[in-house]
């Protein structure tokens, strides 16, 4: 029997491909043994270490800033205030044009006359070492005076309320408004209709390398080399250059190892821009580094909502319609240069989407307080949709006495229905939300846990079963950034080539925080070339090592990057092979690449190493046949037209128990079944669903950045503020669904996002089946013993 | 008060003399003074236990401790213990099962973790739990890293049952 030829499989299916399989990350080792390159590492010649003087209030005017005495202190290199660091860096406004009447108010690197929130920086302090910068920030002396600070977005819009920058004559930032199908009619035809207010606390990513950059300006050369901890390269390179009058030549973005992103990096800060800027101005490296205290007052927080939705039944389960009123919060500027009406707006077009349900009303209303700026964070506005979703879903079952499985059953959008829309006007490939809610029973046993669940309750141990379906965006198209003006790539690149000792080097412009953006990169070149992954290096993170392109975020990296080192391994591939025939005196069709050598197509016999091919190609040219020129370097860019975004869903199950006399919530078990199309490493795609479900674990529980209506954040530390600990957490089991994209060859979707986006909404549903017989419904998180027992009316 | 004070310590075997302020932190002391840049700084309070270091086989938080206090002691970082090789199982375990994404809490996350080891053999899932629960990780919901470790006590179980 012959063997099937192999230009029979498809690139991914080749023999020893790697794709689909658990292999362990490339360079693990550095970080296992503490040799990595964070920021806060780097030292360089002459570096200066900047400190911030911030306000501790939220809204003032600054009467006057003496900074004579401090720049008397030892070590201190200059004390700088906002005027000073204008003329060498620009303001910038936080808007993008597909935001039809996003509006906000140019901020600046260091705030000039008034500060609009408690952390703003008013000075820089710049010396020898960071304590003494710290030192001398003692002595800079501000006079403030006091203005009254909005803290309540409740009350942000009333006529009563001061207005943050009176250039824009209210504190309305954005306003959408959407209706599909006849909602009224829906609401009026509905068995019954459920309305509940649901609340979300404001939370932050708590990276636990607080942001840091290193900006060194080298005034001979003309250049500024930026290192930082970014997702986004290409996009510092663009901003940095645009605010400081250079040519984006003029600046290069080194990102080193990254301590955790979750979307708080890919943003660009004031006391970023200032650190870039001192460095020009002072013409020596400056490094800053976020204290803790400065991380929860400055790095974005997320998901400040209230937000009323009704929900339409009818007593056979059909849901007739959904509405939503949002409310959000975004601090005092619409955050540079990804905007803060992103997550708004995510949560008008997500609320609904699992469901058929065509009548479908929003509002959602984004207004400016005198807090921490808000801005995307991992999930952006998914989570809020998805509590919302699906915990009107569960409302609407328990009206009607109907199972939380049968009621998403008789709704979820059928397997078989693809391509098709929301009325939200999101467009579905391929999706696959019944076939992952009955994997998901299985894995969990749903029967025998609701069995276990009644038997206890005649105990007095409350347990409950929570299920929250969702869908995701990945893969990002220009639609996201790029149409609304902002330079913000949604393409990547990746060039690989082959060395002359027959070893792949590989750039991509996909970055790494700890995702395996290095992996699959990795993985991909590996299976399409027939070398092993051994000798395939992966260089990210460098404006100038690597091809333009967008990097790591919105679950883009393996869809979009993946895609890209896919199509420029096949070229690489290509040319090898015309090589290798022209050595061999041979055809490429009749030849392959396998472990590291050329081999016959038919028999698999090996007929050159790749090794070999190497030093013929780079030192003895002369001995191949006139006429050839190999290419053994090639480079190809991946973006996503045909799909705005290319969606994934999924859904997860929590099953906890609440004790009633203490408020306290205990997480037994989480379940989820998730389809991210084609899997690269399934090991990597479940520890980032691990990873994401919980940080929204967090989000339900614990997570909150607790402020005063003075707009003092009150518990802006570790100690204060409460993330998930390990004795907390839950195992978490995985099961997948594979519907993979068609739009590109790799077929892959994004997969990063996915456990943030349905886990709170699946603790939220469970605490509230746990607390059926109390006849109890909470809507608001983070869910700590005060809000259940204030609930149960035991405080 | 505020002069520096000569110490005089062991650090991953080396003696170490230096003179030091007062204020300086140990974990300051071992990043800035001696580059041992695998110690890292998460919180500088003494909650998320990315500075956890070993002085005098006891781990503590570097953060919370003056350099002045080491003084006399024997202190080890990741880098002595990656050296040493009495970790590498550890290690590989955590490569092994991805116990690690950004990385920036797992030098302390694996001293803790083989703190725990060498005081129990056998500890289960709950009690490896409760152990690292000084030691926050924001990027893998923890349970890659409490399978790396219940691994690697179940494999050195194995290798002490099997040895002669």
């Amino acid at each position: 029997m012959n063997k099937p030829a192999p230009q029979n499989l498809s690139e991914l299916d080749r023999p020893n491909s790697y794709i689909g399989k658990t292999v362990p990350r490339p360079n693990l080792d550095r970080l296992l043994q503490g040799r990595g390159l964070y920021v806060s590492d780097i030292e360089l010649p002459r570096m200066a270490h900047v400190v911030f003087v911030r306000s501790p209030h939220a809204h003032a005017r600054i009467v006057s800033i003496d900074a004579q005495a401090a720049k008397k202190k030892p070590g201190v290199v200059a004390v700088v205030i906002g005027e000073e660091l204008a003329a060498v860096i620009t303001p910038w406004v936080g808007v993008l044009s597909h935001m039809k009447g996003l509006k906000s108010a140019p901020q600046r690197a260091i705030a000039i006359d008034r500060v609009c929130w408690q952390g703003e920086a008013v000075a820089a302090v710049v010396a020898s070492s960071r304590a003494a910068a710290e030192d001398a920030a003692e002595f800079v002396a501000v006079e403030y005076e006091e203005l009254e600070p909005v803290t309540d977005m409740r009350t942000a819009l009333e006529a009563a309320t001061p207005v943050i920058h009176a250039s824009l004559g209210d504190n309305l930032a954005f306003e959408r408004t959407f209706e599909a199908g006849a909602v009224d009619a829906a609401l009026a035809e509905a068995d019954e209709v459920a309305e509940a207010e649901f609340v979300f606390g404001r939370h932050t990513g708590v990276t636990l390398e607080p942001r840091s950059v290193v900006a060194d300006w080298n005034a001979a050369e003309a250049r500024l080399t930026i290192y930082q901890g970014t997702q986004a390269p290409h996009m510092v390179q663009n901003i940095a250059a645009l605010h400081l009058g250079l040519e984006e030549a003029q600046v290069r973005v080194v990102c080193k190892d990254v301590g955790g992103s979750f979307g708080i990096k890919v943003h660009i800060y004031a006391d970023e821009m200032a650190t870039y800027a001192l460095s020009k101005l002072l013409k020596r490296p400056v490094k800053y580094v976020a204290d803790r205290i400065e991380s929860f007052n400055t790095d974005i927080h997320a998901r400040d909502h209230r937000c009323k939705a009704r929900i339409g039944v009818k007593r056979d389960g059909t849901i007739t319609a959904f509405e939503i009123d949002d409310l959000t919060g975004i601090g005092p500027y619409s955050m540079y240069p990804r905007t803060s009406a992103i997550e708004a707006n995510q949560v008008v077009n997500l609320v609904g989407g699992p469901y058929v349900t065509p009548n479908y009303r929003a509002r959602a209303r984004v207004v400016f307080q005198n807090k921490n700026v808000m801005c995307q964070y991992r999930a952006v506005g998914h989570p809020i949709a998805c509590s919302i979703t699906e915990g009107l879903v569960d409302l609407a079952a328990m009206r009607i006495g109907m199972d939380p499985v049968e009621i998403r059953r008789r709704n979820l959008i059928a397997d078989d229905a693809y391509p098709c829309g929301s009325p939200a006007g999101l467009r579905f490939e391929l999706l696959s939300h019944h076939a992952s809610l009955n994997k998901l029973l299985a894995m969990m046993d749903y029967d025998a846990l609701r069995a276990e669940q009644a038997a206890l309750r005649a105990k007095n141990v409350h347990r409950g079963i929570g299920i929250a379906s969702f869908i995701e965006v990945t893969n990002p198209s220009a639609a996201f950034y790029g149409v609304g003006g902002a330079k913000i790539s949604s393409q990547d690149g990746v060039a690989v080539r082959l060395d002359a000792q027959g070893a792949v080097v590989c750039q991509t412009s996909i970055t790494e925080q700890g995702q395996g953006s290095e992996s699959l990169t990795a993985q991909i070149v590996g299976s399409v070339l027939g070398v092993s992954m051994e000798k395939v290096r992966v260089i990210l993170g460098d404006t100038d090592q690597t091809p333009y392109g967008g990097g790591t975020w919105a679950s883009r990296g393996a869809g979009i990057g993946g895609e890209a080192a896919l199509q420029a391994a096949k070229i690489l591939r290509r040319n090898i092979l015309d090589v290798a025939a022209a050595i061999l005196q041979s055809q490429p069709s009749e030849l392959d690449i396998v472990n590291d050598a050329v081999v016959n197509a038919g028999d698999g016999a090996t007929r050159i190493d790749l090794r070999e091919l190497a030093r013929i190609v780079y030192f003895r040219p002369d001995t191949l046949p006139p006429g050839i020129q190999p290419e053994l370097m090639a480079t190809r860019h991946y973006v996503p037209r045909q799909y705005p975004f290319a969606f994934t869903n999924g859904v997860q199950a929590s099953w906890l128990e609440v004790d009633t006399d203490t408020g306290f919530v205990k997480l037994l078990k989480h379940w989820v079944v998730e389809d991210c199309g084609t899997i690269i490493n399934p090991q990597l795609v479940d520890e980032q669903i691990r990873g994401g479900v919980v940080q929204g674990l967090g989000a339900a529980l614990f997570e909150k950045c607790i402020y005063d209506e003075r707009g003092q954040l009150t518990n802006a530390n570790m100690a204060d503020y409460l993330v998930p600990m390990s004795s907390e957490m839950p195992d978490i089991d995985i099961g997948h669904v594979v519907s993979p994209t068609s739009e590109s060859e790799l077929g892959a979707k994004g997969a990063g996002e996915a456990g943030t986006a349905g886990a709170a909404a699946a603790v939220a549903n469970a605490v509230n089946d746990a607390l059926k017989p109390f006849g109890a419904v909470i809507t608001e998180i983070p869910l700590t013993p005060q809000i259940i027992l204030t609930a149960l009316k035991r405080i | 008060m505020t002069a520096p004070h000569a110490i005089a310590l062991q650090v991953n075997g080396e003696r170490v003399e230096a003179f030091v302020l007062p204020r300086t932190n140990l974990a300051d002391f071992l990043r800035e003074h001696l580059q041992l840049t695998g110690t890292h700084v998460g919180c500088e309070h003494g909650v998320c236990g990315a500075c956890t270091v070993r002085v005098n086989g006891e781990i503590v938080r570097s953060c919370l401790m003056l350099a002045v206090q080491a003084n006399d002691a024997a202190v080890e970082t990741i880098e002595g213990l990656s050296d040493s090789g009495e970790i590498s199982d550890l290690q590989e375990a955590f490569r092994a099962r991805n116990a690690l994404q950004c990385g920036y809490c797992t030098p302390a996350m694996l001293i803790s973790a083989q703190d725990l080891l060498k005081a129990e053999s056998q500890p289960d899932r709950e009690r490896i739990r409760e152990h690292l629960s000084g030691n926050y990780c924001r990027c893998t919901g923890y349970q890659a890293i409490v399978d790396a470790v219940e691994a690697t006590a179940k494999a050195r179980k194995h290798r002490e049952g099997s040895a002669p």
